[in-house]
């Protein structure tokens, strides 16, 4: 379970200082697949970055599998990252120098997996993205869609509790991205929690449940001029 | 993981070909002035015969004025007079003793076309060879009649070996030097102390002497001395045996000492016959007999030139001027990869991971700029062996051996590890959503 309780997140510089999160409160239960939408600036990326572990707080109490974050040191936080949550980025963030092979042992590795395990791991999780047969390639030989397919293969590798997916298909075309929904659908389906950001409505309705976020809080229910601007 | 890091250090290095050849290039070039100038100081400071350079003694006694002490009484004199060295000569309180000093010759050719010509020579005893342990190549040292009788028997060096006899095994032939007529009895194998610590007198690094004889036959026929000459006080008159019942010191004397109990002993000896001089009205000053062996020989006579420390010190500034371009090129292949460590910290990297990471990406660098830093050295070492041709010692100082070449690596993976320190702290501090929205 994720429970973050009056959670706040200012940005200092020496002039301005920006409330990203006011007041934040969300809790999501095991297995739920939850969509996060808001529009620009709304905090949803903030809100995602520090249940990930990405991003501390500036005040509040946060809950990850009952475990209070808010006291972990670094390598106890990278552990947490590491062994309890899976990353989707828009921007599929696969390292271009590492195969598709590599890309998805990298989390494994910060493990200490040894390597006939992370292999089966790795050969697992890219068969149930259906890129079983691309392992040797680099990222630049594959297509978008197909980049995307790495990145959750990569986050599912870990088996983690959580997945954390940032715009996951903001950089593909709407075959491409049903596709990916398809697969995180049936990822939440085998009791993964999921977490979406999106600032897509269409998309945010194939999650069993939607969160909108404005000026970094919690709202009842998606505004007016967000429905508007989705069509 | 150190594997794991390996590979990534070498993906890194392969993904920034152009930075990563400027940083091994920095390293290189610092650590190859660097270790050209050290490898000189290496060298002229280096122990000549490590196997037995604690047993090896020279004898230091206090003879000097009272009124104006040697060196202003930080160490007695640097040689002994001619009476000392001959009393401490016949008493043969060491396992071996000899009394030596540079006197050179002119070699009378037996052919009567070919001009005569000089070498340097050695009047010593025969205890020098074993003592040194000098090797030969033909027949031996002469023996302790030789010294007894004043015999005309001399041992050569290799290279004169060559000049006259073509590299032959000359034992028993003769060379005529100054009007006397030597009998060959050894001929040296290559010997070519880096020091030339029997004698540091003059130049410690030129070569050894080309010919060695007995200082029994050199006193008898009154061979001059090459080397220093000092007096406290001018000699009782001017002739030869004045000078040689004078003050005056200008012999090396050295002891085998082959144990803390027979140094004891020695010194003991030696005490006694200062004790015993003082009586007669000599050593004025209070007792100072001393053994240095010939490391602490070296250090009292400066083998190591001052100027050398100063280019070294230089070139140590230079290193730092290159370490701090690899510090601002690792910058900013730090700079251009904030995505990458923000991912990986993203996926579980700690900071001490990516620490790791960095710093043996860092290591690699640095052997990779050990290992050109080695041809560099190599390059200083010719350019200034080139440039000081006409001194044959030079080629025995620019010779960079194992340690130096051990050295060369292990200073550059330390200068890369130091140099890598701020950078990879910098890397560590990037935050793990700083770079990943990026599109």
């Amino acid at each position: 379970m994720l429970k973050m309780t009056d959670v706040s997140k200012i940005y200092r510089t020496d002039t301005v200082e920006t409330h990203a999160l006011r007041e934040f409160s969300l809790t999501v239960d095991e297995g739920e697949f939850v969509s996060v939408t808001g529009p620009s600036g709304s905090g949803k990326t903030t809100f995602l970055n520090i249940a990930g572990l990405l991003e501390e707080m500036t005040s509040g109490t946060y809950e990850l599998d009952g475990r209070d974050i808010s006291k972990l040191n670094d390598r106890e936080r990278s552990r947490v990252r590491n062994e309890k949550i899976g990353f989707i980025f828009q921007s599929f963030n696969l390292i271009p120098e590492l195969n598709i092979f590599d890309n998805v042992d990298v989390p494994l590795r910060y493990r200490g997996l040894n390597a006939a395990e992370r292999k089966r791991r790795i050969e697992e999780s890219l068969d149930m993205v259906g890129l079983a047969s691309r392992l040797k390639h680099q990222p630049a030989q594959l297509s978008g869609g197909q980049q995307q397919r790495v990145a959750i293969a990569r986050a599912l590798a870990g088996e983690p509790r959580f997945l954390l997916a940032d715009e996951p298909t903001g950089n593909l075309d709407t075959h491409m991205a049903d596709s990916v929904l398809d697969l995180l659908s049936e990822i939440n389906s085998n009791g993964v929690t999921i977490i979406m950001v999106t600032h897509e409505l269409t998309l945010a309705d194939r999650a069993k449940r939607n969160i909108f976020v404005r000026d970094g809080q919690v709202t009842d229910a998606a505004p007016e001029f967000l429905r508007a601007a989705n069509g | 993981m150190f594997r794991y890091y390996l590979k990534l250090g070498a993906l890194s290095i392969r993904a920034n070909p152009a930075l990563s050849a400027l940083m091994v290039a920095a390293i290189a070039i610092g650590i190859g002035a660097c270790m050209t100038i050290f490898t000189i100081q290496h060298m002229m400071g280096s122990n000549p015969i490590p196997h037995k350079s604690e047993q090896l003694r020279h004898v230091q006694m206090d003879s000097w004025s009272d009124a104006n002490p040697y060196n202003g009484g930080a160490n007695p004199p640097i040689q002994l007079t001619y009476t000392d060295a001959r009393n401490l000569l016949a008493a043969e309180q060491a396992v071996r003793q000899i009394a030596t000093f540079k006197s050179g010759r002119i070699v009378e050719p037996e052919d009567p076309d070919e001009l005569p010509y000089t070498i340097s020579g050695r009047a010593t005893s025969k205890d020098f060879f074993a003592m040194f342990d000098v090797p030969f190549k033909y027949g031996s040292a002469w023996d302790a009649a030789a010294d007894l009788s004043e015999e005309f028997v001399a041992v050569i060096s290799e290279p004169l070996n060559e000049r006259m006899f073509g590299g032959e095994d000359s034992t028993g032939k003769r060379v005529t030097m100054n009007g006397d007529t030597f009998r060959i009895v050894g001929v040296l194998d290559t010997w070519s102390p880096v020091v030339k610590f029997y004698d540091l007198n003059n130049n410690a690094h030129e070569p050894v002497e080309d010919i060695f004889f007995p200082f029994s036959t050199a006193m008898a026929n009154e061979y001059g001395n090459d080397g220093n000459t000092n007096c406290w006080k001018p000699p009782e008159g001017g002739d030869r045996a004045a000078f040689l019942n004078s003050e005056c010191i200008w012999i090396q004397f050295w002891v085998e000492i082959p144990n803390q109990a027979a140094e004891t002993e020695y010194m003991n000896y030696l005490d006694a016959y200062v004790e015993q001089q003082k009586e007669l009205g000599r050593f004025p000053r209070p007792l100072d007999n001393r053994l240095p062996d010939v490391e602490e020989w070296m250090i009292l006579n400066e083998v190591v030139d001052d100027d050398v420390s100063v280019l070294l010190g230089l070139a140590v500034l230079f290193l730092i001027v290159c370490l701090l371009n690899t510090i601002g090129l690792l910058l900013a292949k730090v700079m251009r990869r904030t995505k990458d460590i923000s991912l990986r910290r993203a996926l579980g990297a700690s900071k001490a991971s990516l620490f790791g990471q960095y710093i043996i990406e860092a290591g690699m660098i640095g052997v990779a700029g050990g290992l050109l830093g080695i041809g560099t050295t190599w390059l200083g070492l010719l350019g200034i062996r080139n440039l000081f041709n006409r001194f044959d010692f030079v080629e025995k100082l620019t010779v960079m051996d194992w340690q130096m070449t051990a050295l060369a690596i292990a200073l550059a993976v330390v200068s890369a590890l130091a140099a890598a320190l701020y950078p990879t702290w910098r890397a560590c501090q990037v935050t793990p959503a700083s770079q990943l929205r990026i599109q």
